[in-house]
């Protein structure tokens, strides 16, 4: 059986075709403003290139920026209500407080605050005021909002209020989806509360998409089930997807490094994504991207998902290469995904990086005649700079001074040098559909992230298990296979400042997706 | 207390902050912080939405108010990590000061700032607006310290009780008194617990003759110029860690990455220490950091050359932003920043307070930092 991969980034469209470990082809097509029409060449392309019988299809596993993108250009989002149960905690910041005024605009700001929430030990901070829950729903109505998002203090201890709240909401607006932060984020509520906001903001457009991906499938004559990749380059079940389009806002770059782990069969090294206007350099680390520490700016809105701790610099195969009075710079101005037009190693009139690395002779694209009159002097130089560049960030991205590989993947990865610093770099077959390669490859996770209370003689490890077993059902629950379950990611953080009564758990589980696995 | 108070002091003097200014209090707030003290942000969007209500912050010099004048120091006490979830409802810290009021039966001329590190450099203000008072432009730790008793008006002998302390459902405790500072940190701690993790803490009012003499003078100024050096010098491409030590007569003393973080609970606080391996000029030394909420201790190659209660301050190596202990991690490119402390916390009595001994190094003696001429 087989798996496509696919990945739908905001120029190309990249599919790839594996049997078991091996990358059978791998073929790149267009975006469309559709989605349908550049899903269906690509998947037609691979197809052909592969030579498989396309029945033969065990599931196709799609990574998106989608969702992402609407975010950052403000558009398809819808206005919701947006509903925080906790009052009077939280009195003088209300939801929405510290996002951009275009994007509050746009949602609606339809902020409410209610009585309800928790303490962090699971006392009640509030009752939740059930006849304002009520009220609202009436004006969810009357201002015909598309969506609601529920937010409670601390309904990572008990979710107990999130829920009744849903179920107030179905019974007085029927037909609104309600979502609810304890689906969504982790613990920092305010970070917590725009994520959902923004999630209920995208439903419409999550639901529009995957049907455009069904149909897609569909023309194509594939019948599998499909998945989609989320931040932490696990997979969710597609309808999944229509209720939690957030969760696949940072799946970019994850699909691309998990890709070049897969590829290279390299646990721990620097990736480095060379793409037409930008590098992205983040670390793997156990064959998993590593993960930033802070909050996320998403179009200019914090939250705390889990993403991968990438760096980026405006350098890629299309960065314009200036000469000017303080020597060689290049980018971040780009051609982008033009330069197989407007390059000179492309008949064009534009000097990019790509002609350097072709005049260097390090890279074989192009007409290499077309750069032969170039200054020797000024590609040295501009190599040099390109190198420099590339080195500083992937010391940046270095996890230890332990000497690790370097991993060379993206179209415009041609400009990566044999080593960096005293690093060697790898460079895997099929590097430039490396993302689509890490979405066809994405297991299923499950996770837990709060706070337990060590009261009535419970220890840390009972917590630490109780925790883990949660994660792990929530991983069943999305499609895993339990004995091929592992923990990621394990982390306890004892309140400083309390009494050793509470501590914050975090455990992440992934395995394999039964659909396609044994 | 509705009638027309005599002012202490000549509102000409007064400086009115701006949103720009709390956003520089923000960073400034964070690199005094020297690691601990919690993250200003949210402190900060309830400063903002304060000022967007229409109330006025208003600064005012220790030196420029009347010598028999009241002031009244005020911080938050609790968890930050309940602090993020269980955000405050926002007018603790005026219920604090208007309970205050009624206990000692007279008026408040002025707030105070308890710790201009971190999260508490925001709150004091909020208070201050709500409550129609300026803010003396110092604070009672010049940085960032885990407890109450650190602060140089206890140190010099004010009795920080009667306290009022105050939660978001409206519950207000006073603390009569305390035999001790330590006893009224203990009580105050296990009280917090009651009150869901979080709380605002009014100390008893103090004259303003012993708030020039014992605070740590120009907190906020210097705090908002150290945001504001940081800011610009990023705008201009400068360099903004040489902008920082400019102004704090600090010195850069070490570039280098983070290789190795092992941290630990002791006591109800995380300790933990940070080994960092030299880059640029210190390429080959390897150096260390001592944490407990704070930075604590600096090694070089095995040797102790900076101790609390002088500033040891890890700032992002391009960018110029604090890091605080929560956000350490492998792999991180630091500068670390030595800046010698304010006089007042360099006297045998701080010393025992607030010197190396009391974060459990006995043997370690502070050498103080020399002052720039």
């Amino acid at each position: 059986m087989y798996r496509v991969g696919i990945d739908v980034g905001g120029t190309n469209t990249d599919a790839v075709i594996l049997k078991d470990k091996t990358v059978l082809a791998g073929v790149k097509a267009s975006t469309t403003e559709d989605v349908t029409a550049g899903v269906i060449e690509a998947l037609e392309n691979v197809i052909a290139a592969s030579g498989i019988d396309r029945t033969a299809i065990a599931a196709v596993m799609i990574g998106t920026t989608h969702f992402t993108n609407a975010v950052i250009e403000r558009r398809h989002m819808d206005e919701v209500a947006a509903i925080r149960l906790g009052l009077p905690s939280g009195a003088g910041l209300p939801p929405m407080v510290d996002w951009p005024d275009d994007i509050r605009e746009i949602v609606g700001n339809h902020g409410y605050q209610v009585k309800g929430g928790y303490e962090f030990d699971g006392r009640i901070l509030s009752p939740l005021d059930e006849d304002e829950i009520v009220r609202i729903a009436g004006e969810i109505r009357a201002k015909g909002l598309k969506a609601a998002a529920v937010t409670c203090v601390f309904s990572g201890i008990n979710d107990t209020m999130e829920l009744r709240t849903r179920e107030l909401l179905h019974r007085h607006c029927p037909g609104v989806p309600v979502v609810m932060s304890k689906d969504i984020g982790r613990h920092g509520l305010l970070a917590r509360e725009s994520a959902a906001i923004m999630n209920a903001s995208l439903l419409s457009l999550a639901d529009r998409t995957v049907a455009a991906f069904q149909k897609a499938l569909v023309q194509a004559g594939l019948t599998c089930p499909f998945y989609i990749t989320q931040n932490d380059g696990t997979l969710m079940a597609a309808d999944v997807v229509r209720a939690f389009p957030v969760l696949t806002f940072a799946s970019g770059p994850t699909n691309s490094m998990r890709g070049a782990a897969f590829l290279t069969g390299l646990k721990d090294a620097v990736v480095v994504d060379v793409g037409g206007t930008t590098t992205d350099v983040g670390s793997l680390s156990h064959g998993f991207p590593r993960q930033a520490s802070t909050t996320v700016d998403i179009g200019g809105v914090k939250t705390n998902f889990r993403m991968p701790d990438v760096f980026s610099i405006g350098l890629g195969g299309g960065s314009l290469v200036v000469k000017g009075e303080n020597g060689i710079s290049i980018g971040p101005k780009s051609v982008g995904y033009r330069v197989r037009r407007e390059a000179l190693c492309f008949g064009g009139s534009t000097l990019t990086a790509t002609d350097i690395a072709v005049a260097a002779g390090k890279a074989d694209v192009g007409d290499r005649a077309l750069v032969r009159t170039l200054d020797a002097a000024l590609v040295g130089a501009a190599v040099a700079r390109i190198d420099a560049m590339l080195e500083a960030c992937v010391e940046r991205s270095r996890i230890s001074s332990t000497p690790v590989p370097v991993i060379a993947v993206g179209g415009g990865s041609i400009l990566m040098p044999d080593r960096i610093g005293d690093l060697e770099v790898v460079r895997p077959e099929n590097f430039a559909v490396a993302n689509a390669v890490g979405a066809a490859i994405a297991q299923v996770s499950g996770e837990t992230d709060r706070v337990f209370s060590l009261v009535d003689g419970r220890t840390r490890e009972a917590a630490l298990a109780e925790a883990e077993a949660e994660a792990r059902d929530k991983a069943i629950a999305a499609g895993a296979i339990s004995d091929t379950l592992e923990v990621i990611e394990r982390e306890d953080t004892p309140l400083a400042y309390l009494p050793g009564n509470a501590t914050r758990i975090h455990v992440k589980v992934v395995g394999e997706m039964g659909a396609y696995h044994g | 207390m509705a009638e027309t108070r005599k002012l202490k002091y000549d509102e000409a003097a007064l400086r009115t902050l701006t949103r720009d200014d709390l956003e520089a209090l923000e960073i400034g707030a964070g690199i005094l912080g020297t690691g601990g003290g919690g993250n200003p942000y949210q402190g900060k969007l309830l400063a903002l939405e304060a000022l967007k209500a229409g109330h006025e912050m208003k600064l005012l010099a220790t030196d420029a108010i009347e010598p028999d004048a009241l002031c009244m120091s005020i911080g938050g006490i609790g968890a930050p990590v309940v602090g993020v979830e269980r955000i405050r409802e926002g007018r603790e810290g005026l219920r604090c000061l208007r309970a205050m009021e009624e206990l000692i039966r007279m008026p408040v001329d002025a707030i105070v700032c308890e710790e201009i590190g971190g999260a508490n450099s925001m709150s004091p203000l909020v208070t201050a607006a709500l409550g129609g008072l300026p803010i003396l432009d110092c604070d009672g730790m010049g940085r960032a310290f885990p407890e109450m008793q650190m602060t140089t008006f206890s140190i010099y002998g004010h009795s920080s009780t009667p306290s009022v302390m105050c939660d978001l459902h409206g519950n207000a405790v006073i603390f009569s008194h305390a035999v001790s500072e330590v006893w009224h940190e203990r009580m105050a701690r296990a009280c917090v617990v009651a009150q869901g993790g979080g709380a605002m803490l009014a100390t008893a009012p103090m004259q303003a003759h012993f708030v020039h003499q014992f605070a740590i003078p120009r907190s906020y100024t210097n705090a908002i110029a150290l945001g504001e050096a940081v800011i610009r010098a990023r705008r201009m491409q400068d360099d903004p860690i040489q902008a920082v030590c400019d102004l704090e007569g600090g010195r850069r003393i070490f570039n280098g990455k983070i290789t190795d973080l092992k941290r630990h609970l002791r006591g109800g606080f995380a300790v933990g220490d940070l080994e960092l391996a030299g880059f640029d000029g210190w390429a080959g030394e390897t150096a260390s950091v001592a944490i407990q909420n704070e930075f604590l201790l600096f090694r070089r190659n095995g040797v102790v050359e900076v101790t609390v209660p002088d500033l040891i301050v890890l700032l992002d190596v391009d960018t110029g932003y604090p890091i605080t202990t929560e956000m350490l991690r492998y792999g991180q490119r630091v500068a670390v920043i030595a800046i010698p402390c304010h006089d007042l916390l360099r006297s045998p009595a701080a010393l025992e307070v607030v010197g190396p001994a009391a974060f459990g190094y006995p043997d370690i003696a502070f050498s103080p930092l020399p002052k720039a001429a």
